[in-house]
Parts: C-alpha cells; structure tokens; sequence
C-alpha cells in the first residue's frame, strides 16, 4: 500500500481509523472502571474530530452538526454522567477481573484481522481508504461486544456498548459522510436515552443483588438448576 | 395522508399527557381512547390506500402501501383491546400492592411510547428512522419489563436491553452499508434511504455490498424477532414484564421487526436476483420454529411457555417469507394476522390466570374451568386455536404453509409437520392440568374483563372459515408487492 501517495485527508482518515482502534483495545486491556470511561471518552472526541475534519475537508457542512452531537454527547455527556455514577455507587477502587487478558487480547487482534476479512468484498469497489474506515468501525465494534462478553461489571457493558455506536458513527462518517440529518438525530436521542436508562437500571440492578456484578444475574435461565 | 400524521400525532399526545397525570385509573381510560382514536384513524386510512392506492406524504417522509397498512390496522386493534384489558388489570396489581402510582404513570405513558415507536416504523419511508423507531420500541418497553422491580424482572430487563441493544447496533451497520451502496449510485443525500427510491433502483446497487448488509440487518432485526439463537431475551422479557405488556410485545412488536426485514429482503432481492436473502430467513425460520418447539416441554411458568410459541410462531412466518413464493407470502402475512390475534388473547387470559392463582407456576395454576369458566375456557380455546386446529385461522395460514412448502421444497414439509406436532404436544402436556384439574385452596374468581379475548377469538375463528373479501383482496395486494406475483 502506497501510503505516501495518498492525499493528505486519506492519510489523516487513516490515523484516526487507527487511533480508534487503538482505544478499542486500549479499553478492552483497562480493569479500572474510572480510566476505562475515560478511554472510552478520548474515542468520543476522537470520532467527533474525524467527523469535523471530514466535514471540514470535503464541504460538508451539515456534518458540523454530527461533529458537535458527538463531540458532547459522547466526548463529555456521557462519559461525564458514567463517571459520576461510578462515584456514587463507590466503584471508583474497585478493579474489575479480566480473566486470560492475554487470551482476550489474541482475540481482539483475530476479531481486527476478521473484520478486514469481512470487509474485503467492499474494497473492489471504492477507495482503499473506505475499505480501512469500514474494517475497523466493524472491528470496533466487534471488539465492543468482545469487552462485554469479558467483563462482569455492568458498567463496563455500557461502555462496551457505547463504544459499538461509536463504530458505527465512524463507518457512517467516513464511508457516506454521515447518515441524513434525521436519521443522524434520532440515533443521538436514542443513545440518549438509552445512557439514562442504563444509569436507572444501575440502580435497579443494585438494589435487586446488591452489586454490579450482573454474571449473579443468573435466575432466568432454561439449565437445570440443580 | 392526513390520517396517517394523525397516527403519529395521537399516541405522541398520549404520551405526554399521561406521563402527566397522577391519577391511574383515569389514566387506565385516557390510554384507551387514545387507542380507540389511533384505530379509527388507521382504519380511515386503510380505506384512503384501499380506494387510492399507495401513498407517499410531502417530503417523502411516510409511505403507505397495502402490506404496511394492513398491519398498522391489527397494530391499532391489538392495542386497543389490549388497553381495554391492561386498566383493569394493572388497577388489580396497583392494589396487591406490586406497583405504585409513580410507576403506573411511566406505564400508562410508555405504553402511547410503544404505540408510537410500532406505527413509526410501520409508516416510515425511511430506512434509517425505521431503525431509530426500532431501538425506540426498546427503550419504551426496558423500564416495564422491569416493573415490578423482583431480582428476576430487572434480570430480565437488562438482558432485553443489552441483547436488543447489541442487536439492533448490527442493524445500524447493516443500514449504514445499505446507504454506502445506495450513495454511490444515488449520489449524497437525504434521498438515498428512502424505502421508494431504493427499491426503485435495486436493480442498480452494488450487490456484494447489498448481501454484506442484508446479513447484518437480518441478525440485527432478527434479534427483535426472537430468532434462534439470539432468541435469550424473549421469554425473559414476555415471562417477567407486566402482562398487557407481554401481548403487545408478541402481537405487535415481533410482528413489526418481521415487517422491517421483510422490507429488507425486498431490496436485497431486487439488487442480487439470487434467493440468497430467502435462504437465509428459510434457515433461521425453521431453526427457530424446531428449537422453540422442543423448548416448549421444558417449561414451567405459564408465560414463558407462550413466550416459546411466539418464538415458534415467528420462525414460520420467516421461513414462509423465505420461501418467496405467492402462495407463502400469502400464508405468511395471513399466519401474522392470526398469530397476533391468538396470542394476544392468550396472553390477556394468561394474565387472568396468574392473577387467580397468585402464581405463575403452571404446577401451582389448576382446575381453571372449575374455578372461573370464562378464564379457563379462554385458556383452552385459545391454545386449541394457537396450536393449529380447525377450524381457527392458524390452521389455515399453517396448512396453506405447508402447501407452498410442499410445492417448492417438499423435503423440508415432513420438519414442519414434526415441529407442528411437537409443539402442539408441548403445550397441551402442560394445559391440560392447568385447565382441568383439581382446584388448590385458595383459588378464587376474580372480576375479569373477557371481552378483548372473545372478540379476538371470534375473529380467528372466522378467519378460519373464510376470509373476507377486501381482507383476500388486501393480503393479495401486498403478497404482489413482495413477491411480484399474485397468489390468485
């Protein structure tokens, strides 16, 4: 791959298609639950920079707007309103288990190579920089799922979560310069609702088994309870 | 259109006045009239598209055709009669004590929610709002799932949030790659989500991309649907949430996602002209339909198990949709009307029952004919009809099935006719001690409001000895739409 001949914007997409990524596995590697919300508030603003250069950069004015949504909703909102209610429900010592870090990490990498795999069909029709932009919004987004499936705490879930959308923005801001305004509003209301409904259920959660643990949410099941 | 604004606009309205109001039993009644006004608008627009065919609003924004306006009618109707029944009821739970005023209002008001996230994403044109309207649904129904705040209903909350949400993200992926297929043809702008400009131009757009996205819109949605396997939340959800709740998540909110990938497959056919979209659905839908069908024995609460048999119930609506043809499309969009219909109705009376018995242990609930006829027989007449007898209307929409079945993959008709059997033996080894029976000590009537279930009933037994004619008319036009051909 010629990186060098590449213009100066495909080069710029490309770094922060790899410094996403990068707080992916950063997150996925982070057991302490307060550093983990601000890893994943760094990708935040990280996606609300590529999104205003893109819109800067190819005159595209009405992603200013999807610059802006994320860049507070993801960037502070969010990550401001997880971090107050990791204080509050005193979490801010405890250190989450990740259990064969080393083994998630493997799996992490195998997920990013899966996720080029995927991808590869969509190259033969658009620029090598899509085909960078949608492999690692698809790997982000994989490795958001593989960071719930290793966590017990349920905040880390949401972050897991989150940072799913935060892929997803990401395929959608490089690959079509951002979904139509209406589509891109309703998605932002949904994500916020969907981050009070979580810092509700945090509380549910607490009251009904006294922690956050949600592997002891486990009565519903169709196994033998023996 | 104005209709169909006034279908967005009533339960909006409705939402915002009943998260106002503190008193619950006129809150109960406002949520009805709400429903009543909503059905009398769809039906005022059921004949506007009946009389002058499809519709598209100023701005493209909504798109009215005769498969979407058919279900936002039996949308209406099923909650309407499920309203009717949830005042009652969820006054009775307000007095046992399982729910407060405060938590009453945020039910009454996210139940209008619910309504309007279903008719948006029937009535959207657009395919990004009808995700938007999909993850709505979720987030209207995830703090009434969890009610009743006991450890099991928060569990189940949060394992429909998650996996619904997760679902539903690989959904937005699949509509993101829908868009990047769309742009490159369509070029940058509003437009190129659009359901009428896509499928206009299906034949146009790229189509590795399109099968890349298809596949992620069918996991995605499918989750909503209660595919197996990611099928988990459902019976969690169905078994832990209020009981009105639990009929308009069966009867309304799997028949929508069917709807949304439905939809899908409409354009990922036009864009491959191959059946790979169908195959898919062929494969999930008849996994989805054995596994449930085996889960059935395995049950022990009473909602759970119906919960199971929606899962059976969508998996072959899916497969039938899958198979494409005239006569299964056909049967398919008669199997969601008479599915919805039944197990909206069974669950109105499985409500009753738990509240009889106290319980919703089916070892616990016996003898329901002895103790209230009306319920017991609901009970029984009601799983007679879901579990495919003549001469209801799940008989008829499962045979005609298992004909367009038979004519183009009759080797997969001998794993239906077994997953029909084995469903049918599942529910009725654990129905026939709850109806029958002896009665246990305390086991008392309680005052029960049948009407909802009678008319629902009623209505699947007539659609089961014929179907009217502009209902025929109706269910050909949309079949033509999908399928491009007529069943006639």
């Amino acid at each position: 791959m010629g990186f060098a001949g590449l213009s100066l914007y495909s080069q710029a997409v490309l770094l922060f298609a790899g410094l996403i990524a990068l707080t992916s596995f950063l997150m996925l590697g982070q057991s302490r639950l307060v550093r983990l919300v601000l890893v994943f508030a760094v990708q935040g603003m990280l996606l609300a920079a590529t999104t205003a250069m893109v819109a800067g950069v190819l005159d595209f004015p009405h992603l200013y707007i999807s610059a802006g949504l994320s860049f507070l909703l993801k960037g502070i909102l969010i990550p401001v309103m997880l971090h107050r209610l990791i204080h509050r429900l005193g979490l801010h010592r405890e250190l989450d288990t990740i259990e064969h870090p080393a083994r998630v990490t493997m799996g992490g990498a195998f997920l990013m190579v899966f996720s080029y795999y995927v991808s590869l069909p969509v190259v033969a029709h658009s620029p090598l920089v899509t085909l960078n932009a949608i492999a690692v919004s698809l790997a982000v987004v994989l490795l958001g799922m593989l960071l719930m499936i290793t966590r017990r705490q349920a905040v880390a879930h949401v972050v897991g979560f989150m940072s799913i959308e935060n892929g997803l923005f990401f395929a959608a801001v490089v690959s079509t310069y951002g979904m139509p305004m209406v589509v891109e509003l309703g998605v932002a209301a949904d994500v916020l609702v969907a981050a009070v409904v979580f810092g509700v259920f945090f509380f549910q959660i607490r009251e009904s088994i006294d922690s956050l643990d949600v592997d002891r949410l486990s009565k519903l099941s169709e196994a033998d309870k023996s | 259109m104005i209709a169909a604004y006034l279908i967005l606009l009533i339960p909006l309205a409705g939402m915002a006045i009943l998260g106002l109001m503190a008193d619950s039993r006129r809150a109960g009644r406002i949520n009805i009239r709400c429903n009543a006004w909503a059905l009398a608008a769809s039906i005022w627009l059921a004949v506007d598209v009946l009389v002058r065919g499809p519709r598209l609003s100023s701005g493209q924004m909504l798109y009215i055709d005769s498969f979407n306006v058919y279900l936002v009618v039996l949308t209406a109707f099923v909650g309407l009669t499920t309203s009717i029944f949830s005042g009652p009821y969820m006054a009775h739970e307000e007095e046992t004590g399982r729910v407060n005023a405060r938590r009453l209002r945020l039910y009454h008001s996210m139940y209008q929610g619910f309504m309007l996230a279903m008719y948006l994403v029937l009535t959207t044109n657009n395919m990004g709002v009808l995700w938007v309207a999909m993850e709505g649904a979720t987030l209207a129904t995830v703090l009434l799932v969890s009610l009743y705040r006991t450890p099991e209903s928060v569990e189940a909350a949060w394992k429909y949030f998650i996996l619904c949400g997760v679902g539903i993200a690989l959904a937005l992926f699949g509509t993101v790659l829908l868009y990047f297929a769309a742009e490159q043809k369509l070029g940058v702008g509003g437009n190129a989500l659009l359901w009428t400009v896509l499928h206009e131009n299906a034949g146009a757009l790229e189509p590795t991309i399109m099968r890349l996205a298809f596949v992620f819109l069918l996991v995605g949605y499918g989750t909503k649907i209660g595919l197996v396997p990611l099928h988990n939340w459902l019976p969690d959800a169905h078994s832990e949430g209020p009981t009105p709740m639990s009929a308009i998540l069966s009867g309304l909110l799997l028949n929508d996602a069917l709807y949304a990938v439905v939809r899908c497959k409409m354009l990922v056919d036009g864009s491959l002209g191959t059946d790979m979209a169908g195959y898919l659905m062929m494969g999930f839908g008849l996994l989805s339909f054995l596994v449930a069908a085996l889960f059935l024995h395995r049950q022990t609460d009473i909602k759970r198990l119906f919960s199971y048999s929606s899962i059976e119930h969508m998996g072959l609506m899916t497969f039938a949709f899958g198979v494409g043809s005239s006569w299964a499309t056909f049967a398919a969009l008669f199997h969601m009307t008479t599915h919805s219909l039944t197990k909206s109705a069974i669950f109105v009376t499985v409500g009753h029952a738990a509240q009889l018995a106290g319980t919703q242990r089916m070892d616990r609930i016996r003898g329901l004919i002895l103790t209230q006829p009306a319920i017991g027989w609901g009970l029984l007449i009601g799983t007679v009809a879901i579990a495919g007898f003549p001469p209801f209307g799940v008989f008829a929409s499962e045979f005609l099935v298992l004909v367009a079945t038979m004519r183009d993959y009759p080797w997969l008709t001998p794993l239906l006719l077994v997953g029909i059997g084995v469903a049918f033996a599942g529910l009725f080894r654990h129905l026939h001690p709850v109806v029958y029976g002896d009665i246990p000590e305390n086991q008392k009537p309680i005052s029960a409001n049948l009407m909802g279930v009678m008319i629902h009933l009623a209505l699947v037994l007539w659609l089961g000895l014929s179907i009217p004619g502009f209902l025929g008319n109706w269910f050909s036009q949309a079949t033509q739409l999908i399928s491009g051909a007529s069943p006639l």
